[in-house]
């Protein structure tokens, strides 16, 4: 085999590079991946997106709602109300009704 | 803790041995289970965890048996309630996360104990307390508590009490909100007993613990403009000893020690840290890493410590141009920081924490291991929060990334790390060598050996 192909300067550079510090050959790597990213590192819009937190934003109340609705039913469903009705005779009283079950469900760590 | 070797130390100088572990062992982890935060109160008594499901769960330690010799009291559940619950706020039209942020105790005071708890935007406190005793012989109800038919009244009796199954409690005596527009990252109790500090990504508090309605701002870092923000707060606590100072970091890696006595707004720092940085080795990822993600005073005062991407600093509080002490958590990470940055991993905050001597400092990483430091034989371990190692007292045996291309034996290359199991909450026993490590929905107690 005829020899090897000589290293480009960029290479050169680069592997030199790598052995002066592995942090700048990743930034090369993510540069190569993401050739727009902010020239100022970090920079005002990682801050921004920081005190966002990455929430997503609902078009309103209802919205949010509709949300919370549909992945409660993904969830397992909690213990089934128990229903002692309480009809016929008497108007009942607050006494008179049975306690209001816990609606969200315990933390598995408590058993 | 003076150890039988007549030593003090953590590291190598101590046996961990598995006690506890809680929580389910799904393979598919519901948000709501994972544990935000974990916190011993101050005599170590109970454990507290907070997690995603806004919920609380307390554990007491058992008093310890003169016959079980080997082993320290283990943990139980001594109460659980629901802290927070989600929200939304209507002007805009986000979500608040019921997610609990911190957890603190008040130092104890009486037979109840107080903790205060925080999601994003609301603090609460609340108190937990015992009831052994009921009362029973009611004149106008029933036992069940139906009122009883007048008609039949005919007698007229003393109520008695009587014992009963302990019952704990949990009750919000306090809720301090209101006072947040961005998320709070931080709350500390102040020495005095009186006052306790909240801070959120530009703001921090004061408050009263007896006053809702209003709190004193201390220090506020937004700009006029907000195009010109440079640096948010990451994280805050009150010294334990000195009710005037407290600390705050940044994500640019300062720390600014405050004093208020000087002033009421304490934009002015008395005292400014920051460890010079080489303009050469300057990259992209250079100040995202250098973001603290934790502070935390040493029981002394006299130091303080902070935890960033990479690594771990020892402050003294006299000096403020560089730490005293740096230890490298997982320096191998330095070379995958691109990958970490596309799966956000590189903004991952850990925390880190004290030995109740101060000797040594522990702190999480990923693949459920988690790192102890001994400040004075300058000894590090790796150990593994794992079900595999969870046979009763079984010694904890060290673990080690393998970094270069040859891979011995129970070593873990890099590149097999599980991301995903992180340890970003830990906390350590303020009087005894007794850990307690979140490994996501997973709580992980762990005991030094008794000789």
């Amino acid at each position: 085999m005829s020899g090897e192909v000589q290293a480009s300067t960029e290479e050169q550079q680069e592997m030199q590079d790598t052995v002066v510090s592995p942090e700048k050959a990743e930034e090369v790597k993510l540069k190569a991946r993401y050739p727009h990213l902010g020239t100022r590192p970090g920079g005002s819009d990682l801050l921004r997106k920081r005190l966002q937190k990455g929430q997503q934003k609902y078009f309103d109340s209802g919205d949010y709602n509709m949300a919370k609705a549909k992945m409660k039913n993904k969830q397992l469903p909690t213990a089934a109300a128990e229903k002692t009705e309480i009809t016929g005779d008497h108007i009942p009283t607050p006494q008179d009704l049975p306690q209001r079950k816990q609606s969200l469900v315990a933390s598995k760590l408590a058993f | 803790v003076q150890g039988p070797r007549g030593g003090v130390g953590g590291g190598n100088d101590f046996q961990w041995c598995f006690s506890q572990v809680k929580g389910a062992i799904d393979e598919d982890v519901a948000e709501a289970d994972i544990i935000s935060t974990v916190e011993f109160n101050c005599s170590g008594e109970l454990l507290a965890t907070g997690d995603k499901g806004g919920r609380v769960v307390i554990f007491q330690r058992e008093q310890e048996s003169k016959n079980r010799l080997l082993s320290r009291g283990e943990y139980n559940v001594y109460s659980t309630f629901q802290s927070h619950e989600p929200e939304f706020d209507y002007l805009k039209s986000l979500e608040i996360e019921e997610k609990i942020n911190k957890i603190r105790w008040l130092p104890q005071q009486n037979a109840a104990h107080f903790l205060l708890s925080a999601n994003d935007k609301t603090i609460k406190l609340w108190k937990i307390s015992e009831r052994d005793k009921r009362a029973e012989g009611y004149n106008l109800k029933d036992e069940d508590g139906r009122l009883r038919d007048q008609f039949r009244i005919t007698t007229l009796r003393v109520p008695v009490l009587m014992p009963m199954d302990l019952m704990v409690e949990a009750s919000p005596r306090r809720i301090f909100a209101n006072a947040h527009t961005y998320h709070i990252n931080s709350i500390s109790v102040n020495s005095d007993y009186e006052t306790y500090l909240s801070a959120d990504d530009l703001r921090i508090n004061l408050w009263h613990l007896e006053i809702t309605d209003r709190s004193f701002n201390i220090v506020d870092i937004k700009p006029a403009n907000m195009e010109e923000l440079t640096e948010v707060i990451t994280a805050a606590e009150c010294h334990p000893h000195q009710c005037n100072v407290f600390v705050y970091s940044s994500s640019k890696g300062t720390i600014r020690l405050c004093d208020m006595r000087a002033a009421a707004l304490c934009d002015r720092h008395s005292k400014f840290f920051e460890e010079p940085e080489d303009p050469s080795s300057r990259s992209f990822f250079s100040e995202i890493i250098s973001s603290i993600s934790d502070v935390k005073f040493s029981h002394s005062g006299r130091y303080m410590m902070t935890r960033d991407y990479l690594s771990v600093k020892v402050w003294d509080l006299n000096m403020e141009n560089r730490p005293v002490e740096t230890y490298q958590v997982h320096e191998y990470l330095r070379s995958k920081l691109c990958s970490l940055y596309e799966n956000d991993c590189i903004f991952d905050k850990f925390e880190c924490c004290w030995n109740g001597s101060d000797s040594a400092i522990m702190t999480g990483s990923y693949n459920n291991f988690f790192r102890m430091f001994d400040r004075n034989t300058r000894r590090d371990i790796t150990l593994e929060a794992s079900r595999e190692n969870s046979k009763p007292r079984a010694m904890l045996k060290p673990r080690k990334v393998c970094t270069g291309g040859k891979r011995k034996k129970d070593e873990i290359s890099v590149d097999s790390l599980d991301f995903n199991k992180k340890i970003l909450h830990t906390a350590w026993h303020p009087k005894e060598n007794v850990i307690a490590v979140a490994a996501t929905n997973n709580l992980y107690i762990f005991q030094d050996k008794i000789n």
